[in-house]
């Protein structure tokens, strides 16, 4: 076994060391029927060229060289080469986490340059070292709204990608923590009124995304008026961070929980990816999830540490802020690398690319089909409504290895045939005027109604 | 002397300073020596009621947290705000640094609350297991 | 220090300061294609949204981002410098092969959305490791959708109240061990549990006889880490799952230590009904600084109906596909599918290993850490005398005479050039020092570990304070914890 450094002589000087007749010896604790004295049915050991081609072979049937559309929580952004570079170094890749500070002042050091780099996109005062996704990071966020307000239930934009809805759902289904709805508008923004409607006295916070699932910025000073004014905390998601360049951040909300996949983070079908949650001062305390502190050691060199882990399961064990262990902190390695290559000018450069290339594509569809939400300012993406059913129009599209934007009905149904679609700095010109141009084939005739619906995109 | 003999202490390491119907109410020497630099204190509103042997709030070291029991039942009048920016008090003097103050239900409710010297000889014998 | 030199030496290494300080307006490491559609208003567009300043954002060039995390990187210690014994995080090697093949382009960027018909890769990459981990665990269905070890148990421990309530009582509480991870009664409560502390017994393990006691009907599961967090297997495992299925109980396992337990004995087979597994511990995927992780739960027929949807699902076609369609469903637990390019990872490791790579490995871990148990037995208090598994617990019971604490010998161990052991864990061991080699250590490296921990020993008894002072030859020194949690400095400011 090429990962195992002992010869079997080595194995039989420690077996002799330790006065153990044989190496059964040494599993005698299990009780005997239970003992495997078989081989597992695994497939056989491979060589590492076996194993290379064996995923090749996967790689090929997953996708590769289609050009998609698809955001809606995970995107197609550049990645610039340096960041697997340095990730890759074995000091990072194989480090743990930093409990032993004076060995681990690499790591500490980048997640400090983290949280920093967060506060500043997200106008926010404190941010942890990364939660393990947007989702999670939203549904630990309005948890940690419940601490803080002492309140017990939710209100959730419909606008919220339904997925981050679902996991909201079943992290609060236990803990007696209602979560209402409230609906969009015609130009894809939070309901206001519906808001007021389902906001009481006992809502701990109003939960949004901006951009939102459908792309449209919220307009998220008049929804934190009508939270603060219920005495509720307003948390904003943002699935989008790129948008961070050019949108202005949430400054009024009183928590954040990103993605943060979009700065550097390869869309790995679906994950592993990077939340983080970004807060005030005041609330750090009530905050999941690891944190880096500065400080000095002995000699009043700086330095830093892991800090406030009072707040966490190992010391607080059933009555801490969250069971969260764990961080992000290789891909939260990643985002930072990106922030850094990007940077105070390129990020709104980066930022600003994405917004044209979705004002053109919009443009382009909207001359063949409904562009739905058209009056509320948006980033990357925008609701294409069709008269012909989005799954028929992309299964058209897959023949010329184009991926179309995504169905909407299965979250949606009230849209009808309308589908999301993303465009980033990557999507070229000419595939959108292609894709626009299969759209348009069908849109230009009567939809048949009768025709084969495959499953193409969930 | 550690302890002062007008205090009242309970076994779970917070004393209490009664004066008729009002007391005040901190942790012990005993109680910071074992937790070491406090860095955090959690302490109820006022007008919260709290009620004898059940928590009241937190105290955190750098690695522990634990609670606060209530000595007595009643209802908080005053808490120690500069204990927010400078947990570090409690460390220099327990005995002369309080948490909250509050309004007792039943003053005669303390009777089993420890002395001085019966604490004193309880954290010897709790130090020593 | 007498041996440290035959390990470790010091060298010269780089100072860096924060990125922030090395940026001035000007500076890039960016260059964007030109734009091949029209350009925009931004302020038209965006209107009062119009974000004009991104604060103190950094600007910086290529080759100072790469000087800088490449001198960060070297304050750090990793496994690919030596031996990371931190008891029950499993530190084993993390296999090159499993970046190479985690980054082939397909795979590293599959959309989460796009068409099944172009996502069959993935798909079987997922339902392959699904079924590898099944035929590991002896379970009978999977999920792989957990983020974590701790997401897992969180998923775990709702389906455990999910198949409760479905036969019309939830039940009110969870019993864990007094040796668990502080994560099972956190996780216990986020799913609305109580918790009671079950006792161990003289010899480390579950004491049958108050767990009979302390089980009723009241019960949903008791939640135990096999092997223990002592590293010992318990041996009454199968009067645990009889006691707990009497009363109509669940057995779940925290299957943080499966390293010591892979190709030799399967969960499924000694009664457990849930249990989750660490992709980051048994199956080499890379810890990275502290994390991603990656927490698949394997379950028992009863309990399928509840796993997180979507689920994987053979297609009338001979396709794979997503299965939505799950009525008694807990929900969702995370976005997509969970961390995919760990199941890669984990996938590569178990392909790379084979069944007899696979039992080998679980065979040298466990000879491991008997072999340094024998090493160090004598000179640091054993507690528990119980057989070990693939890890063993020490104290600081003799040293602590000197007043030096486990933590103070860890600090040391530094000086050595070893990661420090897992101090202070399980809090059923006062001042524990918790050893798990791993498989991945040869005999010549755990030879130095040996001899630098007996030298460690000697020291605390002819000269405890250069103990307590380590370490000495890092970067900095102990750092002060204290003000770091008193008046908490989270984030770089300019000056």
């Amino acid at each position: 076994m090429r990962y195992l450094p002992k010869s079997p002589a080595d194995r039989k000087a420690i077996l002799k060391a330790i006065g153990a007749r044989s190496i059964d010896d040494l599993f005698a604790p299990i009780p005997a029927q239970y003992r495997l004295d078989r081989d597992l049915k695994v497939p056989r050991q491979m060589a590492e060229s076996e194993i290379v081609d064996w995923f090749r072979q996967r790689s090929k049937e997953n996708g590769l060289e289609y050009t998609s559309f698809l955001g809606a929580g995970a995107y197609m952004h550049y990645r610039p080469v340096i960041i697997d570079a340095l990730v890759s170094r074995g000091e990072f890749l194989t480090a743990y986490t930093p409990y032993q500070a004076e060995i681990s002042q690499g790591t500490l050091q980048a997640i400090f340059e983290f949280q920093t780099m967060i506060c500043e996109l997200t106008g926010m005062e404190v941010a942890n070292a990364s939660m393990y996704d947007g989702s999670t990071a939203a549904a630990e966020a309005a948890m940690m709204a419940v601490r803080v307000t002492g309140r017990n239930s939710v209100v959730i934009a419909k606008s919220v990608h339904p997925e981050y809805r679902e996991v909201l759902a079943t992290y609060a289904q236990n803990q007696g923590l209602p979560v209402a709805t409230a609906g969009y508008l015609e130009t894809g923004r939070l309901n206001l009124r519906e808001l007021e409607q389902a906001i009481t006295a006992d809502t701990a916070c109003v939960l949004i995304q901006s951009p939102n699932f459908f792309g449209a910025v919220e307009d998220v000073a008049a929804i934190a008026e009508v939270a603060h004014k219920n005495g509720a905390l307003l948390v904003v998601s943002i699935a989008e961070a790129v948008s961070l360049g050019i949108v202005e951040p949430p400054r009024q909300a009183d928590i954040v929980a990103m993605e943060a996949q979009s700065f550097g983070v390869p869309l790995g079908f679906g994950g592993p990816y990077c939340g983080v949650i970004a807060t005030r001062e005041k609330f750090v305390r009530q905050m999941p999830g690891r944190l880096v502190g500065q400080t000095t050691d002995r000699n009043g060199k700086r330095g830093f540490v892991l800090t406030l882990a009072t707040r966490e399961q190992h010391i607080r064990r059933e009555k801490a802020t969250s069971n969260i262990c764990t961080n992000q902190a290789l891909v939260a390695l990643m985002v930072n690398i990106f922030m850094n290559v990007y940077g105070k000018v390129g990020l709104p450069e980066l930022a600003k690319q994405n917004l044209a290339k979705t004002a053109y594509a919009a443009e382009q569809f909207g001359k063949h089909a409904e562009v739905l939400f058209a009056r509320a300012p948006r980033f990357n993406e925008f609701v294409v409504r069709t008269a012909e059913d989005p799954y028929v129009i992309n299964s058209r599209l897959l023949g010329h290895k184009l991926v179309g934007g995504l169905p909407l009905k299965k979250f949606y149904p009230e849209l009808g045939n309308a589908a999301l679609w993303c465009c980033t700095e990557m999507t070229t010109r000419s595939a959108i005027d292609t894709a626009v141009g299969l759209l348009a084939e069908s849109e230009a005739e009567e939809p048949s109604g009768e025709h084969v619906v495959e499953e193409v995109a969930r | 002397m550690p302890y002062p003999t007008d205090l009242k202490y309970t076994k779970e390491h917070e004393w209490i300073k009664v004066d008729g119907a009002n007391a005040t109410i901190g942790i012990t020497h005993y109680a910071q020596e074992s937790l070491g630099d406090i860095v955090f204190v959690e302490l109820p509103k006022v007008g919260t009621e709290i009620t004898a042997g059940k928590t009241l709030g937190t105290v955190e070291s750098v690695k522990a947290v634990s609670d606060l029991y209530a000595p007595a039942t009643g209802t908080v009048t005053e808490v120690n705000g500069e204990l927010a920016t400078a947990p570090e008090k409690i460390n220099k003097d327990a005995n002369g640094t309080w948490m909250i103050k509050v309004t007792l239900k039943n003053p005669g409710e303390l009777g089993g609350l420890l002395s001085a010297a019966d604490y004193e000889k309880f954290v010897t014998e709790e130090g020593g297991q | 220090m007498k041996h440290a030199t035959r390990k470790a030496t010091r060298h010269v290494n780089q100072n860096e300061g924060l990125i922030f300080e090395k940026s001035s307006p000007g500076k890039a490491a960016w260059k964007l294609p030109p734009l091949d559609v029209p350009e925009v208003d931004t302020a038209k567009l965006l209107g009062a949204s119009e974000r004009k300043d991104l604060g103190n954002m950094p600007e910086v060039s290529e080759i100072e981002i790469i000087r800088h995390f490449t001198r960060l990187s070297t304050w750090n210690y990793a496994i690919d410098l030596g031996m990371y014994p931190l008891g029950s995080c499993t530190m084993k090697y993390n296999p090159r092969v499993n970046e190479v093949v985690a980054r082939l382009e397909g795979i590293a960027n599959g959309h989460p959305y796009q068409p099944e018909k172009i996502s069959q890769g993935a798909l079987r990459i997922i339902q392959t490791l699904s079924d590898c981990l099944l035929e590991i665990t002896g379970m009978d269905q999977i999920t792989l959708q957990p983020a974590a070890g701790a997401h897992g148990e969180l998923t775990g421990l709702l389906m455990v109240r999910a198949y409760h309530q479905a036969k019309g009582n939830p039940r009110k509480k969870i019993l864990i061990p007094d040796s668990a991870h502080g994560t099972n009664p956190a996780t216990a409560a986020m799913v609305g549990y109580s918790v009671e502390n079950l006792k161990s017994n003289e010899r480390g393990m579950v004491e049958v006889s108050a767990l009979e006691a302390q089980m009723n009907e009241d019960v949903a599961a008791l939640m135990l880490t096999n092997p223990n967090t002592l590293g010992v297997f318990e041996q009454e495992i199968h009067k645990i799952a009889e006691i707990l299925h009497a009363k109509g109980g669940l057995l779940y396992m925290d299957g943080a230590n499966m390293n010591a337990l892979v190709g030799k004995v399967r969960p499924g087979d000694f009664g457990v009904d849930v249990m989750h597994l660490n992709l980051h511990k048994t199956f080499s995927t890379p810890h990275g600084g502290g994390g991603p992780g990656s927490g698949p739960v394997a379950v028992k027929r009863g309990l399928e109906p509840f796993l997180p949807k979507p689920v994987v699902v053979n297609k009338a076609d001979g396709t794979l596909g997503f299965e939505y369609n799950r009525p008694q469903s807990v929900g969702r637990v995370r976005s997509f599918y969970g961390n995919f390019g760990m199941f890669v990872r984990a996938l590569a490791y178990i392909l790379a290993n084979g069944p007899d790579g696979l039992r080998q490995t679980t065979e040298d871990a466990v000879l491991n850490a008997n072999y340094i148990r024998k090493g160090l037995e004598g000179v640091y208090d054993l507690p528990y005398a119980t057989p070990s598994m693939h890890e063993v617990v020490f104290s600081d019971k003799v040293q602590a005479k000197k007043g030096v604490k486990t933590m103070d010998i860890a600090k040391r161990l530094i000086d050595y050039g070893f990661h420090p052991y897992t101090t202070a864990f399980p809090l059923i061991v006062p001042g524990a020092l918790m050893i798990e080699p791993t498989e991945s250590e040869g005999k010549e490296e755990m030879d130095l570990f040996i001899e630098a921990m007996k030298s460690i020993a000697q020291e605390v008894e002819e000269d405890p304070q250069t103990v307590l002072d380590a370490p000495h030859s890092t970067r900095v020194s102990r750092l002060d914890e204290t003000s770091a949690a008193r008046k908490p400095v989270l984030r770089w400011k300019p000056a």
